[in-house]
C-alpha cells in the first residue's frame, strides 16, 4: 500500500500546497511544520519553475519570489530532508517535467525516496508522456500522481485504471487560481472515475473557502488548495506560518 | 519509453495539461482529415494565391552577388507577401482548419508582431473573433505592429509577466486555451509546441521550399547548393529546408539569433547555448540554467527572442542534416543596413540574420554556387529601434 493512501485513512483529506522557497526556505519549513499540526493529511510542496504554464497568478508570482531568493532544486531535497525529522504526514512533490528532467529524471526521483517524498505531481506531463518518469517512478517507489480534467470525458477510465497513490481531480478549465464558483459536474466526473479506480481522489483548483471545501469534500475523497494559501504566505511573509496553519485548521474542519 | 507521437528523433511529444489533452486530438483528427481534402486545399491555395500573393518570387540578387563575389545569391521573398511575412502562410491554413472544424475564435502568441498581425487579418477575412498575447517589452519595441492588430479588430492583451517577451506570451495563449476550449482555436505561429503543431505548421509553410526548388529549377535548371533562414522558434527555416531535406547535396544553416554573443547571457541562441528539455509542450533544447530554470533571453529581435527551438530543427541538428549558425545583433543591423543599401530591400531585422551570415558565407563559395536566402519579412516595423540602436531617435 502507497504511504499516501494513510492521508486518506481517516475521513476526507486536506492537502495544502506550498511553493517552496517563498518568501525564503526557512519559512516554509515553519509553515510545513504549521500546516502538519493544524491537521493537514497530506502536503504538496511546489519546487518553483521559472514558467509555470499551469498556474494563475498567485502561484506565478509566489514562483518568481521562491526563485528569486535563491531556492534551487538541491536546497528543496535539502528542506524535504529537515522536515522529515519532525513531519510524518505524506508529501509529495508538485513541479514541472524540465525540473525534473533536466536534474537527470532518476537522480531526482531517486532523491525523492531518499529524502522521504511519496509521490510526483507534474502537470505538463498527461497520460501519452508519462512513460519516461513511470518506469523510474515505480522503481524507486514514488507515486506518479495522474491529473484527470472536466474535459478528460472518453480518457478517464485509462486514466483512472493506471493511477496511483491519489487521483487529482481539476475542478475547472483554466489555470490555479482562487474562483468564486465551481461549476463543473463534480459528482458525475467522480462516479466516472470510481467506476475505473478505487484509487483516492483529491479535488483541487479554485477552491478557496470552507463552504467550497465542504462542498466538494462531499463528492470526493480530500480537497487540494494552493492559491488561497500563497496568497496567506504573500501578505504575511516570514509571519505566514501561523496564519496558514489558522487556515488549514479551518479548512479541516470544515471538511471534518 | 516515449509516446512515438509526433516525434522528430527524441523530439517533440504532447507535454501539456490534461485539460488540452482532448482538444489537441480533435486538431490531429481535423488536420489529418482535411489536408486530404480536395475542398479545403482548393480553398487554402485560393487563399494563398488571390489573398496572400503567392508564389512569392525567387529573386536574383545580382547586384549582392557582384559585391561579395562568391556564390550566386537568390532572395525568396516572403516579405512581399501580404501582411509582410511568411507568417501568413501558416495563419491561413489555420485559420481555415479552425473554421472548418466550427472555431469562432481565434488566439495567438506574437514576439515581432508579425504573427499576431497575420493572426488579426486571417480572423477579420474568416469572421472570426482573435485576442493576440504580446509580452508587454515587444509591445513597446514593435508598437506599429499593436496598432495594426487594433485597426484589424483583434485585442491584443500585452503579457506582464516573466521577461514580458515572446516566452511569455506563448504561456500566457497556452493558459488562455486552458481556460477557453470549445470556441477557441490556438493559433501557434512557429513550429514549436505540442504535437500535432510542429508538424501543421511546417506543412503549411512548407510551400516555402516547394516553390524555391521549382523556382530555382526554372531558373537555373538545378536545385541550390544552399539554403538558408534564420531561425528562432523555426518557421520560416522549416519551410525553407522541408522540400530540400532529402536532398543531401543541398546545404540548410538556420541562422539563431546571438544577441550580444554566444558567449554573454545575453543570446537566444538555442542550439549554439541551449540544452535539451521539455517546455511549451514538447521535448527539444532549451536555454536554461543548471535546474531546468528557463533563461531569460535576449535578442534585438523580438521575433527570434524565444529560449527554445521547434523539435524538428533539434533533430535535424542532431542529424548533421542542417546547419545553426549564430549572429549577433550588431552582424544583423549591418546586414539590415547592407540589403536596403545593396538592393533596396528592407528586410525584417529577423531575416537580417540570415543575410547578415550571406554575407560571411558567400564569399568563401565558388562563383558556380547558388545560395537562397529567405527573406522571411519587411522591415518596416524594425525602422524605429534599428535608428534607436544607432543612437537616432525617430517617431513613427
Amino acid at each position: 500500500m502507497s504511504n499516501i493512501a494513510k492521508a486518506f485513512a481517516s475521513g476526507k483529506a486536506f492537502i495544502p500546497f506550498i511553493t517552496c522557497g517563498d518568501p525564503d526556505l526557512d519559512t516554509t519549513y515553519n509553515i510545513v511544520v504549521e500546516a502538519a499540526r493544524a491537521g493537514a493529511d497530506l502536503i504538496e510542496l511546489g519546487i518553483p519553475f521559472s514558467d509555470p504554464t499551469a498556474e494563475g497568478p498567485v502561484i506565478q508570482e509566489a514562483s518568481l519570489r521562491a526563485l528569486s531568493s535563491g531556492t534551487t532544486t538541491d536546497k528543496v531535497f535539502d528542506l524535504v530532508e529537515r522536515l522529515r525529522e519532525t513531519v510524518t504526514v505524506p508529501m509529495v512533490f508538485m513541479t514541472y517535467a524540465n525540473v525534473v528532467f533536466s536534474y537527470g529524471s532518476e537522480r531526482f526521483i531517486s532523491r525523492c525516496a531518499e529524502v522521504g517524498i511519496d509521490g510526483l505531481i507534474l502537470p505538463d506531463i498527461p497520460y501519452e508522456e508519462k512513460g519516461e518518469f513511470l518506469d523510474i517512478t515505480r522503481k524507486y517507489g514514488v507515486d506518479l500522481i495522474s491529473l484527470i480534467a472536466p474535459t478528460s470525458n472518453d480518457r478517464i477510465s485509462m486514466i483512472a485504471s493506471e493511477a496511483s497513490g491519489f487521483i487529482y481531480l481539476v475542478s475547472s478549465l483554466g489555470v490555479t487560481g482562487v474562483r468564486s464558483e465551481i461549476t463543473t459536474d463534480i459528482s458525475s466526473l467522480v462516479a466516472s472515475i470510481r467506476a475505473s479506480s478505487s484509487v483516492p481522489c483529491a479535488i483541487g483548483f479554485g477552491i478557496s473557502t470552507p463552504e467550497q471545501a465542504s462542498a466538494m469534500a462531499e463528492c470526493a475523497d480530500g480537497v487540494i488548495v494552493g492559491s488561497a494559501i500563497m496568497k496567506i504566505v504573500a501578505q504575511y511573509g516570514k509571519d505566514a506560518p501561523e496564519h496558514v496553519a489558522e487556515y488549514v485548521k479551518s479548512m479541516k474542519d470544515a471538511i471534518s | 519509453m516515449s509516446n512515438p507521437k509526433g516525434r522528430f528523433g527524441i523530439h517533440g511529444g504532447q507535454y501539456i495539461p490534461e485539460t488540452l489533452m482532448n482538444a489537441v486530438i480533435e486538431l490531429e483528427e481535423a488536420y489529418n482529415h482535411y489536408k486530404e481534402d480536395p475542398e479545403f486545399n482548393r480553398e487554402l491555395t485560393d487563399l494563398f494565391n488571390n489573398y496572400a500573393g503567392r508564389p512569392s518570387i525567387l529573386y536574383y540578387a545580382d547586384k549582392m552577388t557582384r559585391d561579395l563575389g562568391g556564390a550566386k545569391v537568390y532572395l525568396k521573398r516572403e516579405d512581399l507577401n501580404h501582411t509582410g511575412s511568411h507568417k501568413i502562410n501558416n495563419v491561413l491554413g489555420q485559420a481555415l482548419l479552425a473554421k472548418k472544424m466550427g472555431k469562432t475564435r481565434l488566439i495567438a502568441e506574437t514576439g515581432a508582431g508579425q504573427h499576431g498581425v497575420a493572426t488579426a487579418t486571417a480572423a477579420a477575412l474568416l469572421d472570426m473573433e482573435c485576442v493576440v498575447f504580446m509580452g508587454e517589452e515587444d509591445t513597446i519595441r514593435q508598437a506599429l505592429n499593436v496598432y495594426r492588430m487594433r485597426l484589424l479588430g483583434a485585442t491584443v492583451i500585452p503579457v506582464k509577466t516573466g521577461t514580458r517577451t515572446l516566452k511569455d506570451a506563448v504561456s500566457e495563449a497556452m493558459r488562455e486555451w486552458t481556460s477557453r476550449i470549445s470556441d477557441t482555436h490556438y493559433c501557434l505561429g512557429s513550429v514549436m509546441g505540442p504535437h500535432p503543431f510542429p508538424t501543421i505548421v511546417r506543412d503549411f509553410q512548407a510551400v516555402i521550399s516547394r516553390e524555391i526548388k521549382s523556382q530555382m529549377l526554372e531558373a537555373e535548371g538545378r536545385l541550390p547548393d544552399v539554403v538558408m533562414a534564420c531561425c528562432g522558434g523555426g518557421s520560416n527555416a522549416i519551410g525553407s529546408f522541408y522540400h530540400f531535406i532529402e536532398d543531401e547535396s543541398v546545404r540548410l544553416i538556420g541562422c539563431e539569433a546571438a544577441g550580444r554573443g554566444i558567449d554573454t547571457f545575453e543570446t537566444a541562441a538555442t542550439l549554439n547555448t541551449g540544452k535539451l528539455g521539455i517546455f511549451h509542450g514538447m521535448k527539444s533544447y532549451f536555454c536554461q540554467d543548471e535546474f531546468g530554470q528557463i533563461a531569460p533571453v535576449y535578442s534585438i529581435s523580438a521575433g527570434l527572442d524565444y529560449p527554445g527551438i521547434g523539435p524538428e530543427h533539434a533533430n535535424l541538428h542532431d542529424t548533421g542534416r542542417a546547419e545553426y549558425v549564430a549572429v549577433t545583433d550588431e552582424e544583423a543591423v549591418q546586414a539590415f543596413e547592407y540589403l536596403s543599401r545593396t538592393e533596396g530591400i528592407i528586410p525584417a531585422i529577423e531575416s537580417a540574420h540570415a543575410v547578415a551570415h550571406a554575407i560571411k558565407l558567400v564569399p568563401t563559395l565558388d562563383k558556380d554556387k547558388l545560395v537562397v536566402i529567405t527573406v522571411s519579412g519587411r522591415g518596416d516595423k524594425d525602422c524605429a529601434a534599428i535608428a534607436r540602436y544607432r543612437g537616432e531617435d525617430i517617431h513613427e
